[in-house]
C-alpha cells in the first residue's frame, strides 16, 4: 500500500535556517493496517503525514502509493490521486461552514464528477451509518465536535479511499467523543479494509492501534508492533 | 456545467455579503456611468433642439446707434437699415444663401368676425421659409408676387389660426382685420422645434409701406454658406462690418453701430463647450467605474484569507487548480454581469423617468435643457465588459495565490 525509501525533506532548502525535517525514513503499510505514528512536535510526523497524503512535496527518496509513484507530480494529477486515494480526517475538522453536514460529506464527489443527485444520496446513507441522519441539513457551527469529527470521517470515506489519514483526530475532543471517534475508525477499518494512518501524540489513540511508529528529529526510532490493541480514555 | 453552476450559486449564497458588496460596486458604477453620460446627453439634445428653430449657418444684423466718430461724422448717430442695405448686403457676398430684411410691427389687434388678438407681425420676403424652420401646414409661404405686388397677405402660426377660426372653420383665403386693415390669409404654419412663437409673416414691401415710422429695417436675417469654423465665421463677421461700415458709414470696429448674431459661431461654441462638457463627464463617469472596479478589487482580496482556508480544503479533497480558477471566474462573471445589468437597468430606469417627468413639464414650452437623456449602448456595454474583467482579474489574483499556497498551510490560516 505504501512503500516509503529513504525520504528526505527540509524546508527553506539551501538557504542559512535550512530546516532538515525527514531523515530518511523508511517505512512501509500494508492494506488494511490500522497504526499510529507518534513524536514529539517538531519530530516530522505531520509533515510526514502531509507527505503520504500528497498534500506536500518531498526532496529526496521514493514514495510509492498503492503501486503509484508519488514524485514531481503535476497539481492536477496530485489532486486526481488524493481524491481517490486518499481520506482525510483533520484535529479541526475542515469543514466548509457555509454548506451543511450533507454537502460537505459530498464534496469529494462532486470533484469525482459524481452527479449531485447520486452524490447527496450517498452522503446521506454515509452520515446515517455514523448516527447523524438528523444531522443533515445542520451547519458545522450547529454540530459538536464529536459530530463534526464524524461528518470529517463521513467525508473521508465517501470516496471509497484506499487509506485515511487522520492528523491529531481527538485533539479538539474530550475523552469521551474521542472513544467513540476511534471506535468508529476501527469499526471502518475492519468493515470496509481500509488502511488507517493516525498521527498523534497521545499514548491512548496509539494504544488503540495495531502498529506504533516513534519518529525522533526526522527518523524512525522504533516501529513496533502491538499485540494487543484497547480502547480506553 | 449545471452541477458547476449550482456549486458557485451556492457558494454565492452562502457568502451575501461578499456577493452583495460585490454586485454593489459594479451596479453602482455603471449606474453612475449612465447617469452621468445621459445627463451630458440630455442637456446637449436639450440645447441643441432649441436651435433648431433656426438653420445653423444662421446670421443676422441689427442696427444700433454709432459709439466713434467716423470720417468726420459725430459719435451717437442712430444707423438705419432700408431695402437698398439689404441688397448691398446680397450683392457684396456672394457667400450668401438666402437673404430677407425682416421689420417687426406690434399691432394693436388681429380679429376675425368675434375672434381677436394682439401678435407680432414679420414683415418678410420670401427667402425667411429657407432660414426661419418652420413646418407649412395649409397653403403656401409668401413668394416674390406678393413682395412685388406688395400684397396685403398673412402667413399665420397654426396657434393664432386656432384662435381666430373656431370650429374648425377653413381659413385659407379668408380676410383678418390687422389693425383694421383687411389681410387674406394664404398659410399657416409650426415651428420645427415647437416653439410657441406666434410671428405673422407678410411681405416685407407690404410691412415697410405700412408700419415703417422712419426707423427703416429693423433686421437683416441671412444664411451663409461654409462656415465650418469659428475661425472662418470672425473672418467672415469682420469682412460684414468693414463692407457696411464703408455703406452706412461707421467705424468697422464700432461694435454698437451694428450688432451680429453668428449662430454659425454659436452653435460651434456650444459645441466645444458640449465636447468639454463630454470630456469632463467621461472623467467622472470614469472615475465612478475606477471606484466600482477597486470596490470589487477591494472585497475579493478582503475575502481571500477566508477563500484561502476554503480552497485548501477543496484541493484536500481532491479539487484540480484549474476547477478552483474556473469557479472563481465563473462566480466573479456572475456577479459583475448581473449587477452590471442591474445597475444599467436602474440608470436607464431613472434617465426614462427624468425624461417623461421633463416631457410632460415642458411639452408646450418649446423651450428646454434637457431632451433625451440616453446613452449609446455600445458605451454601456465596453463599461460592462470593463467591469467584467477587472472583477474577473481582482478574484482571480488571490485565488491563483491561494491555489499555489500547499493545502496544509491553507487550512492553518485560522
Amino acid at each position: 500500500m505504501i512503500k516509503i525509501r529513504n525520504l528526505n525533506k527540509t524546508y527553506n532548502l539551501g538557504s542559512p535556517n535550512a530546516l532538515h525535517v525527514l531523515k530518511g525514513i523508511d517505512m512501509d503499510v500494508k492494506g488494511g493496517e490500522f497504526l499510529s505514528i507518534m513524536g514529539a512536535s517538531g519530530s516530522g510526523k505531520s509533515t510526514l503525514l502531509n507527505v503520504i497524503g500528497i498534500l506536500d512535496n518531498y526532496d529526496t527518496g521514493e514514495y510509492i502509493l498503492d503501486g503509484t509513484l508519488v514524485k514531481g507530480l503535476s497539481e492536477t494529477r496530485a489532486a486526481e490521486l488524493r481524491n481517490r486515494k486518499v481520506g482525510f480526517i483533520f484535529q479541526s475538522f475542515n469543514l466548509i461552514s457555509f454548506k451543511n453536514a450533507m454537502e460537505n460529506v459530498a464534496l469529494p464527489l462532486y470533484y469525482n464528477g459524481v452527479p449531485r443527485k447520486k452524490r447527496n444520496a450517498l452522503a446521506m446513507e454515509y452520515l446515517e451509518k455514523l448516527g447523524l441522519g438528523e444531522h443533515a441539513d445542520h451547519l458545522p457551527n450547529e454540530l459538536s465536535g464529536g459530530q463534526k469529527q464524524r461528518v470529517a470521517i463521513a467525508r473521508a470515506l465517501i470516496s471509497r479511499p484506499s487509506i485515511i489519514l487522520a492528523d491529531e483526530p481527538t485533539g479538539a475532543l474530550d475523552t469521551t467523543t474521542s472513544r467513540e471517534v476511534i471506535e468508529i475508525m476501527r469499526d471502518v477499518n475492519l468493515k470496509e479494509g481500509i488502511t488507517m494512518l493516525i498521527v498523534t501524540h497521545e499514548a491512548a489513540v496509539a494504544k488503540a492501534t495495531d502498529r506504533v511508529i516513534y519518529l525522533r528529529d526526522g527518523k524512525i526510532e522504533s516501529d513496533k508492533h502491538n499485540p494487543n490493541p484497547v480502547i480506553e480514555f | 456545467m449545471f452541477d458547476l453552476l449550482g456549486e458557485i450559486i451556492a457558494t454565492m449564497r452562502k457568502n451575501k455579503l461578499r456577493t452583495f458588496l460585490t454586485g454593489f460596486a459594479v451596479a453602482w458604477g455603471i449606474f453612475m456611468l449612465i447617469v452621468l453620460l445621459g445627463a451630458g446627453n440630455g442637456l446637449q439634445n436639450g440645447v441643441q433642439s432649441n436651435m433648431t428653430g433656426l438653420a445653423t449657418n444662421y446670421e443676422n444684423l441689427w442696427p444700433g446707434w454709432t459709439s466713434m466718430p467716423y470720417k468726420g461724422l459725430r459719435a451717437d448717430r442712430r444707423i438705419r437699415f432700408d431695402e437698398r442695405t439689404v441688397e448691398f448686403v446680397r450683392r457684396s457676398f456672394p457667400e450668401i444663401e438666402y437673404l430677407t430684411g425682416i421689420l417687426f410691427h406690434t399691432t394693436q389687434s388681429v380679429s376675425y368676425g368675434e375672434e381677436y388678438g394682439t401678435w407680432r407681425v414679420l414683415g418678410a420676403s420670401a427667402e425667411a421659409t429657407h432660414i426661419h424652420n418652420m413646418i407649412i401646414r395649409k397653403g403656401r409661404f409668401i413668394n416674390e408676387i406678393d413682395d412685388l405686388h406688395k400684397r396685403k397677405v398673412i402667413f399665420i402660426p397654426r396657434l393664432v389660426e386656432e384662435i381666430l377660426f373656431k370650429n374648425g372653420e377653413e381659413s385659407l383665403g379668408k380676410y383678418v382685420l390687422v389693425d383694421g386693415i383687411a389681410f387674406q390669409v394664404i398659410g399657416t404654419y409650426d415651428w420645427v422645434d415647437g416653439s410657441t412663437d406666434t410671428s405673422i409673416f407678410t411681405p416685407l414691401s407690404t410691412s415697410t409701406m405700412l408700419y415703417d415710422r422712419g426707423r427703416g429695417i429693423n433686421r437683416i436675417d441671412f444664411t451663409v454658406k461654409g462656415m465650418a469654423s469659428i475661425e472662418e465665421a470672425d473672418d467672415f463677421d469682420l469682412r460684414l462690418r468693414q463692407a457696411m461700415g464703408a455703406y452706412l458709414g461707421f467705424d468697422p470696429t464700432d461694435t454698437s453701430a451694428m450688432y451680429i448674431w453668428n449662430n454659425a459661431k454659436n452653435s460651434l461654441q456650444i459645441q466645444n463647450v458640449f465636447r468639454f462638457i463630454n470630456i469632463f463627464l467621461w472623467v467622472i463617469g470614469f472615475a465612478s467605474l475606477m471606484a466600482g472596479i477597486v470596490g470589487v478589487a477591494n472585497i475579493m482580496l478582503v475575502t481571500v484569507k477566508e477563500r484561502t482556508r476554503e480552497i485548501g480544503i477543496r484541493k484536500a479533497l481532491g479539487a484540480t487548480p484549474w476547477s478552483i480558477i474556473k469557479s472563481v471566474i465563473i462566480e466573479a462573471v456572475f456577479i459583475t454581469t448581473v449587477a452590471g445589468y442591474i445597475g444599467i437597468m436602474l440608470g436607464v430606469g431613472l434617465m426614462e423617468l427624468v425624461n417623461k417627468a421633463i416631457g410632460s413639464g415642458a411639452g408646450e414650452g418649446g423651450i428646454t435643457a434637457f431632451k433625451d437623456p440616453t446613452v449609446g449602448l455600445g458605451i454601456v456595454f465596453s463599461a460592462l465588459a470593463v467591469l467584467v474583467i477587472c472583477g474577473v482579474v481582482a478574484g482571480l489574483i488571490p485565488s491563483l495565490r491561494a491555489t499555489k499556497i500547499r493545502p496544509i498551510e491553507a487550512m492553518r490560516a485560522d
